[in-house]
């Protein structure tokens, strides 16, 4: 394969090829790899690939037209590198930043001292559609209320990442990140091997690990269980996969019940028996009836009443969602400085609050060099995009700017990064993002890399499977090839 | 062990044991069918055995081999394609405590039933396709068997694995009997071959020969298939191994009774008595309505908390 051939495109930032054909350094095995690969090789392994996934089951659930339709796990062959050194800045800039946002949760419902401060204004919190009442006044253990975090990150196109968003809800793909590499050592060994490349495999026991480190009882073997809203949702597959690696039962809402102790138990042959954690995969809303929304039949009535009374971690933390709320998300930088005094490691993307004035004239008069979105969507929905959008979108978006300031933030466009993708039979450059992991407990701990999500159709930026976009196993690399290796033996 | 995912372990024993038979029934009288005449053998027999014969009835108007061999692949409710799919759900809420390679054979059984099948149903592929099925279906038992500590979980599946085994084993014997008994003399040649047969189709030729030793009689056939106390496909093994796994779950008392009661049924059963008086079909199905018993006392105890 030349890859003087590969069409590289002007302004974008390419991960693996500089110019004309030249692999960046410290990645220049894969770049030779694909100088001395066929056309029928690659697609060989392609094709291995897809068997793989289907052996696998590896499937998400995509609802459409009021059905649930399981799809294949889309997967690129060609794996996305990033270089360990660049890695271990990111990795404490991830710590740092999961720390600051409990630190603020916590403040936030209990003395509100960063508000007292001026640091952040009181509106943002009063407006945010994922602050709840119901939970001022408790402190979780270590004072963690997002124990799962998953980050969005992006390279721009001047090689640098910034974070794009925080998922603090519950957050996914992280299931995927550990298939990738389950299919790249059964199609790859060879190219794998010439990389040093970071385990992933560890994060389920680290999972496992802090999930029981938050048990309220001081016990060998607390019980730890994975509550799921059930198979027809489209992350069950993760929720099972999980499950299993972890050791733990997978529980519906009707597996549980609240006793007259405020404690849960889950019903099993033997009886009900006590759970000490709850590692929830369901949303705040639906997680108690008797709290919050009465037509929940996913959750479990009075949940809620047994983690205020401490009987029972829930992970995350119901409330835990009013951080990652977009327009929270651009105080973060501050955060950081506030609760810890440190310089944040990594960058924000620029953002615009349509809540302050200034940004918001600015944002209506350049709407068009814009991406506006949502405070409170995930999945990329309702999301504009300036260049691309319909007159009438822009009207309407302006409106609702207008109408509702504080339901939207704006970002200038940033021209993702891309990195070499099979396509057909051509390697393409694609748009790539991704979410690596983090875990807060009585420890802090961050995936080795994380789940890569590609656009696979040319010029997108929409990196969701839900919305044709694909994935990548994403490899961190250190310098030291495997020759060193082999010679050291 | 949760109540919920006891239930679907149990229910996934049961329809790999039935995706199972059923594939092996239908290979085996395939097979039955090159050496007889062609009037001595109804493949309404099948659909009888399946118990779904006003689905069939519904959807063909008659039993020929084409039509009943398409609607055990295909037929939405009861075919192999379907009790793989009941199967496959069960095993996909149930991975966390499966291991990882029965989820991939799983898929395997699943991607080859959902693969094109109208060629399948020619005689010339239809044997490789049943052999392939019934091959990854004892693959996923071995892997259960293999790797599975012995606990609730792995005795829920063994249960529903039995419960299946033992109605399946009484449906053959039911059609068996309806089919062979009471034929004059001079199709006695055929009712051998017959007999052989309904042995083969559970996989009992080899072990009844060893055991019995003589000339195959429906008689002894139906001894054998009913009260052989080392065979794992007789009623009675069945039961009696229904009966140890129980012993190892909490509560067990009420279903422990119910299974050994039928056990001893089977056991003490007297095939030659049962077909002078002309009762083995009111016997047979006394026996299905034990074994439902046994089934409402495992749902009651350990499924429905």
């Amino acid at each position: 394969m030349n890859l003087k051939h590969y069409p590289l495109q002007a302004g974008l930032y390419d991960e693996l090829i500089s110019s004309q054909g030249r692999g960046r350094p410290g990645l220049g095995e894969l770049s030779k790899f694909l100088r001395g690969a066929s056309e029928a090789s690659l697609n060989e392994k392609k094709a291995a690939a897809e068997l793989a996934i289907k052996t696998l089951g590896i499937s998400f659930t995509v609802y459409s037209d009021g059905e649930n339709i399981d799809r294949q796990w889309p997967f690129d062959i060609i794996p996305r590198l990033i270089q360990q050194a660049e890695w271990q800045k990111v990795e404490m800039g991830l710590k740092q930043r999961l720390k600051a946002l409990n630190l603020f949760i916590n403040d936030i419902y209990n003395d509100r001292e960063i508000i007292k401060d001026g640091i952040i204004p009181h509106e943002i919190i009063a407006s945010s559609k994922d602050y709840r009442p119901e939970c001022e006044g408790i402190q979780p253990k270590f004072g963690t209320w997002a124990h799962i975090c998953g980050s969005d990150l992006i390279r721009d196109r001047d090689g640098s990442l910034y974070v794009l968003e925080d998922n603090l809800r519950v957050p996914s793909g992280v299931s995927y990140m550990l298939e990738n590499r389950n299919i790249s050592k059964r199609i790859m060994p060879e190219l794998l091997e010439r990389h040093q490349v970071l385990p992933v495999d560890d994060y389920p026991s680290q999972l496992f690990e802090t999930l029981c480190s938050l048990s309220p009882r001081n016990i060998k073997r607390p019980e730890v269980v994975l509550l799921t809203p059930g198979t027809f949702n489209s992350a069950y597959f993760e929720h099972a996969f999980l499950a299993q690696r972890m050791g733990i039962e997978l529980v519906q809402g009707s597996d549980l019940i609240v006793d007259n102790d405020d404690c849960v138990y889950m019903k099993t042959v033997a009886g009900l028996e006590k759970v000490d954690v709850i590692y929830r995969r369901i949303d705040d809303q639906y997680l108690d009836p008797e709290a919050f929304r009465a037509d929940s039949l996913l959750g479990v009535p009075g949940l809620l009443r047994a983690w205020r009374a401490g009987h029972v971690a829930l992970a995350n933390a119901p409330g835990a969602g009013v951080a990652d709320d977009k327009v929270v998300y651009t105080y973060v930088p501050s955060m950081i400085r506030y609760y810890l005094n440190e310089t944040p490691l990594l960058p924000n993307v620029p953002s615009y609050l349509c809540s302050d004035p200034e940004h918001r004239s600015f944002v209506l008069d350049h709407l068009r060099d814009l991406v506006v979105k949502p405070a409170n969507e995930s999945g990329g929905y309702g999301m504009y995009i300036g260049p691309r959008e319909t007159e009438r979108f822009t009207q309407k978006i302006r409106q609702q700017i207008v109408k509702n300031p504080r339901n939207y933030m704006a970002q200038p466009i940033i021209s993702l990064s891309t990195v070499p993708t099979w396509i057909g039979d051509k390697l393409e450059p694609r748009h790539v993002d991704l979410r690596p992991f983090i875990l807060q407990g009585s420890q802090s701990f961050v995936t080795a890399g994380g789940l890569t999500r590609v656009a696979l159709i040319k010029g997108s930026l929409v990196v969701n499977s839900s919305q044709g976009g694909g994935s990548k196993d994403t490899w961190i690399v250190s310098k030291g090839s495997s020759q060193d290796k082999t010679d050291a033996v | 062990m949760l109540s919920s995912v006891a239930e679907r372990l149990y229910w996934l024993g049961r329809y790999l044991e039935r995706t199972e038979n059923t594939a092996r029934l239908m290979s085996v009288y395939s097979n039955l069918l090159l050496d007889l005449p062609k009037h001595a053998f109804r493949w309404e027999s099948l659909v009888e055995i399946t118990g779904f014969v006003s689905a069939f009835e519904q959807r063909f108007s008659a039993a020929t081999e084409r039509n009943v061999v398409k609607f055990l692949f295909d037929d939405p409710s009861c075919s192999l394609r379907a009790t793989t799919n009941y199967a496959r759900e069960n095993a996909r809420t149930t991975r966390d405590l499966l291991p990882n390679e029965v989820w991939e054979k799983m898929n395997e059984l699943h991607l080859l039933l959902e693969s094109d099948i109208s060629q399948r149903v020619n005689r010339s592929q239809r044997h490789e396709f049943l052999a392939s099925i019934i091959d990854l279906c004892l693959e996923l038992n071995g892997y259960l068997a293999g790797s599975m500590s012995r606990k609730s979980p792995y005795y829920f599946l063994k249960l529903g694995r039995n419960v299946e085994r033992a109605d399946m084993t009484t449906r053959v014997i039911d059609v068996a009997c309806l089919n062979l008994i009471g034929r004059n003399k001079e199709q006695d040649a055929i009712a051998n071959i017959l007999w052989m047969g309904v042995l083969q189709s559970l996989n009992a030729y080899q072990m009844y020969r060893q055991q019995v030793q003589d000339r195959i009689s429906g008689v002894a056939v139906v001894d054998f298939l009913l009260g052989d106390t080392d065979f794992p496909r007789s009623v009675g093994y069945c039961l009696a191994d229904m009966a140890s796994s129980i012993k190892h779950l909490p509560h067990h008392s009420p279903a422990l009774r119910a299974a050994q009661r039928v056990k001893r049924r089977a056991l003490n059963a007297s095939a030659d008595a049962l077909l002078v008086s002309e009762q083995l079909h009111e016997f047979i199905d006394g026996i299905q309505e034990d074994l439902s018993v046994v089934h409402n006392k495992i749902c009651q105890i350990w499924f429905s908390s």
